[in-house]
Formats: structure tokens, C-alpha cells, sequence
């Protein structure tokens, strides 16, 4: 029984489709990574799947009881709103003062609870984010570009930390992200998105699907130097589909 | 002791500075500082469309305020930016409801205080409708506080919760309307925001956590209810101008405390 199963998928905004028939299935305890180009619809994909919008056709289906833990892709809190993290972790259930610290513990974050949101920097912040949504106790974590404005160091770490809490809590994790190098060696199962599901797969399957060179080119190798299996060619695409004729050079920044 | 008018606009004041300290802060946190305004001035039609049909003042001011808070949440992104819609909204509304009054006969003296307000003019009906409505809007935001705090974090981070924000939204909507149609008569309908504002940001500067400001913002809007009324009753100036005006100095004041804090 898988955690998340999206069928069908369709979703327009106005005029332009975000979204066309996606198909997508979480299951317990893996790691899956959907990358894709600036408005492929990576967002639009997991705010589909939190409920946050609802689609034009197809449906996403939760198993029953799923406990989902939601980390944003960016967070701004107003000057005027003096809110400390660990008030902020009481949002929007109240939390016991021992969950609160356990939770900032497990996310990396410990000894952060007395300062206020605002002070926080960049990694903090998107730790005590993750504190937040490990306290919904998730089956599932989803994650939005997690690393946005951390530099590489920032962005390793909060990575390793993430792994950390999937070998602790077991919960699946379901993330956007960038930073194709590090989440391709992460993750057991990648997703490339662009408005369709163009290939999915392991992250070997993946890398070496034409679709996802053309729409990351080879200039990644530097990039993929430090993919797992970079000797290992696997050519066997039979999870990807060809059919797609989509002017990828068209996608500039959204 | 409800039978002297000082105590009757002291209660009336209190009450008002009560349901607009919460609120109040939600309006700075998501900057509906102009949301407020169109609602407020709205209400100006509401008094005069009411005086023309010999309902309750109370009532038509919160039926209009209702309205127009409602158009400008449907209206909001749809082509204009919000604070041209809303700039666009308010001032309409105002100028609707001021040539609206001029077509009724005898009430022109009477338009005056329901810009600026007429505290010392409440009576023991007005006491009971304001409590009321500041009692409503006190449960509907104790009864929302967390939802309305995590929505107003993050919408998405509200619905990945089971919290619809559209809802709270709402929630605030209705409020605001509210504190407008009780607050006509303590402020007037061209300093309603300043009420809901100034204690607020004023509470800001020393508060640690969203509860504390609010508890601050209701303590300095309640002070400056007193002390406008005082000011009113001894220099003889107009009450509800002068309670603007004694929040504003404590706005001033706190704002120089934090600084002094900060320093040492």
C-alpha cells in the first residue's frame, strides 16, 4: 500500500498547464526526489498533494490516517510578528515543552527554542522548519527545495540531516530540489518533472535517460562527477517515455 | 454609575480598544492596513443608507462593512494591485456614502460624528450593542487564535495542517467588520484604523510572543481610551481625535523604550 498515490494528474493555471496527467506513487520509507527546470511544476505538484490546490482532473490519494510533515519552500515572517521558535512549533497544535526540544534535537536545531523566528539564519530557519514538521510525528515528509539560500556547506548538511531523520523516524520523503548532484546520490528514486513526468526511476536510470539531458544538458557532467555510479552506464529506459516533444529550450527562468 | 456619561464613554472606549488590540495585530502582521481602511469608510454608506430607512445604525454600518470586506477578499488578485483596489474601494465607498447623507434631510449636523466619532453621546443601548460586539469578536479570536497564526505564517503550511486559510480569512473579515460597526460610534469611521493600528505597532516594540502583543495592544489601547477621555474632558477637545492621539504618543514612547533597551 503505497503512502501517496497520484493518478491522472491535470491542473491549469489560467491559460497555462502546469500539470498534464501525472502519475505518481510514494511508498513507506523511501526517499523520492522530483527535480525539474524552473515552472515544471514541482511546486504545484506537491501543493496538489498537501491539498493546498485542487486539480482539474485526476485525484491524489492518501492512505488512510497519513500523517504528512510539510516543510515550505520559503517562509517569510513579517518584522511585526515577534514569534519564538518554540511558540512557533506550537502552530497550529499546541506542543508538550519535551517533544518541542526532542523535535529540535532530531532536526539539528537544539538549543534554538528561546530566540525569536526572525533572528534565525538561513540553515536555522530550515531546520527549525524541519523541527515542525517532524512534530506532526509524519509517515511522510515533503520538502520543498529545503536547501533555497543555504550555500553548499549549508546545504550538504541539512541533506545528511535529512537522511538522518529517514533512518530514525522511517518516514518517506518526498522532495524538490535543485541541486541535482546531491540529491541524485540521495535519493532511491528521482522524478523529473517537466508539466508531465518525462522519466522516473533510480537515479542511475535517470541520469542517463536522453530526456533528462535535454533538459540538463551535458554540461552537468561536473555535477554528475559526483553521482554514485558515474562508470556504471545503465541504457535500459524502460521506465522512460519518448514520446515527448517538448521545446525544452524554451524554459527560461518562471 | 452607567447613568454619568464619562463612565458610559469610558466603558464604550475600553470595550472598543478590547476587540481591536487582537485584531489589530493581525492587521499589521498581514499588512491589511488599507483592508481596514475600505471596510471603515464603507461604513460611512452603511449610517447613511441606514438613517434613510430608519434601521439600526449598528446594523446598516456592519451589513456594508460585511459587503465591502467581502468584495475586496473576492476582488484581490484579479488584475489590479491590491492597494490600487483597494485605494480605488475606500474612497469610493466614502464619497458614495457623503453624497448618500446629503440626500437626507436634517442629518447633516449629525454626519459629523459618525465621521469622527461621538463617545460622549453613548447611551446604555449603545453600551450593550458594543459589548456585544466586542465580546464576539474577543471569542472568535480566542476561539481561531492558532489557526489564524499559522495562516497568517504560511497558507501552505495552513492547509498541510487541515487549516483552510480562505476560511480564516474570513474569520478575520467578519471580525473586522464588526469592530467597525461598534467603533463608529466611539472613533468615528476615519480613525477606526488608527484604533486597531497604533496600539498594536505600539505593543510591538515590547512584546516577545503574538499573545503578549496582543495582551499589550489591548492594555495600550485601554489607556489611551482613559487618557483621551481625560484629555477630552479637561482641555475640552473632541474625544475621539484625542484618543488617537494619546495612543500615538505612547506609540512614540514605547518605540523610544525598545530603543533605550536595545542600547544598553
Amino acid at each position: 500500500m503505497s503512502l501517496i498515490t497520484v493518478s491522472g494528474l491535470s491542473i491549469s493555471h489560467g491559460d497555462h498547464q502546469a500539470l498534464s496527467n501525472v502519475d505518481l506513487n510514494i511508498d513507506k520509507g523511501e526517499i523520492v526526489t522530483i527535480v525539474g527546470p524552473n515552472g515544471s511544476g514541482k511546486t504545484t505538484l506537491l501543493r496538489c498533494i498537501i491539498g493546498a490546490l485542487r486539480p482539474n482532473a485526476g485525484e491524489v490519494k492518501r492512505a488512510a490516517g497519513l500523517r504528512i510533515g510539510y516543510v515550505p519552500q520559503s517562509l517569510s515572517i513579517d518584522q511585526t510578528l515577534p514569534l519564538r521558535v518554540e511558540r512557533f512549533l506550537s502552530l497550529p497544535r499546541r506542543r508538550a515543552p519535551g517533544d518541542i526540544a526532542a523535535a529540535l534535537v532530531q532536526a539539528g536545531a537544539a538549543g534554538l527554542a528561546d530566540r525569536q523566528m526572525t533572528g534565525l539564519s538561513g540553515g536555522q530557519f530550515q531546520r527549525v522548519l524541519l523541527a515542525r514538521a517532524l512534530l506532526e510525528n509524519p509517515d511522510l515528509l515533503i520538502l520543498d527545495e529545503p536547501t533555497t539560500g543555504l550555500d553548499q556547506p549549508g546545504s550538504a548538511d541539512l541533506y545528511a540531516q535529512i537522511e538522518q531523520v529517514r533512518r530514525e523516524t522511517g518516514a518517506a520523503i518526498l522532495m524538490v530540489s535543485h541541486e541535482l548532484h546531491v540529491v541524485m546520490s540521495a535519493s532511491d528514486r528521482v522524478i523529473c518533472l517537466n508539466g508531465h513526468v518525462c522519466c522516473h526511476g533510480t537515479p542511475e536510470i535517470v541520469a542517463s535517460a536522453p530526456e533528462y539531458r535535454a533538459l540538463f544538458g551535458t554540461g552537468t557532467h561536473g555535477a554528475l562527477a559526483l553521482y554514485r555510479h558515474e562508470h556504471d552506464h545503465h541504457h535500459d529506459h524502460e521506465n522512460c517515455d519518448h514520446d515527448h516533444t517538448h521545446d525544452h529550450e524554451a524554459h527560461t527562468h518562471a | 454609575m452607567l447613568d454619568d456619561f464619562l463612565v458610559r464613554a469610558l466603558l464604550a472606549g475600553i470595550g472598543v480598544a478590547l476587540a481591536a488590540a487582537p485584531l489589530g495585530c493581525f492587521v499589521v502582521w498581514r499588512r491589511m492596513a488599507y483592508f481596514g481602511d475600505a471596510t471603515a469608510h464603507a461604513a460611512i454608506l452603511g449610517v447613511a443608507l441606514s438613517l434613510a430607512f430608519g434601521t439600526s445604525v449598528f446594523v446598516g454600518a456592519l451589513a456594508v462593512a460585511l459587503v465591502m470586506a467581502l468584495t475586496v477578499s473576492t476582488l484581490s488578485g484579479r488584475g489590479y494591485a491590491m492597494d490600487t483596489l483597494l485605494g480605488v474601494l475606500a474612497h469610493s465607498a466614502l464619497a458614495f456614502g457623503l453624497v448618500a447623507v446629503s440626500f437626507l434631510q436634517g442629518v447633516r449636523l449629525d454626519l459629523m460624528s459618525y465621521l469622527f466619532g461621538d463617545i460622549l453621546a453613548v447611551g446604555k443601548g449603545d453600551l450593550a450593542v458594543i459589548w456585544s460586539g466586542v465580546a464576539l469578536v474577543i471569542g472568535l479570536m480566542a476561539w481561531r487564535w492558532q489557526g489564524l497564526l499559522t495562516a497568517t505564517l504560511n497558507p501552505d503550511l495552513a492547509y498541510a495542517s487541515g487549516i483552510d486559510p480562505k476560511r480564516e480569512q474570513m474569520v478575520l473579515t467578519l471580525g473586522l467588520a464588526l469592530v467597525v460597526a461598534v467603533a463608529i460610534k466611539v472613533v468615528g469611521a476615519l480613525l477606526i484604523v488608527a484604533l486597531l493600528i497604533i496600539p498594536a505597532a505600539s505593543a510591538r516594540a515590547l512584546a516577545r510572543s503574538p499573545e503578549s502583543m496582543a495582551f499589550g495592544a489591548a492594555g495600550i489601547g485601554a489607556a489611551s481610551a482613559m487618557g483621551g477621555l481625560w484629555a477630552s474632558y479637561h482641555y475640552d477637545t473632541p474625544a475621539g481625535p484625542s484618543i488617537v492621539c494619546v495612543a500615538a504618543i505612547i506609540f512614540a514612547f514605547s518605540n523610544l523604550w525598545a530603543r533605550i533597551g536595545l542600547t544598553r
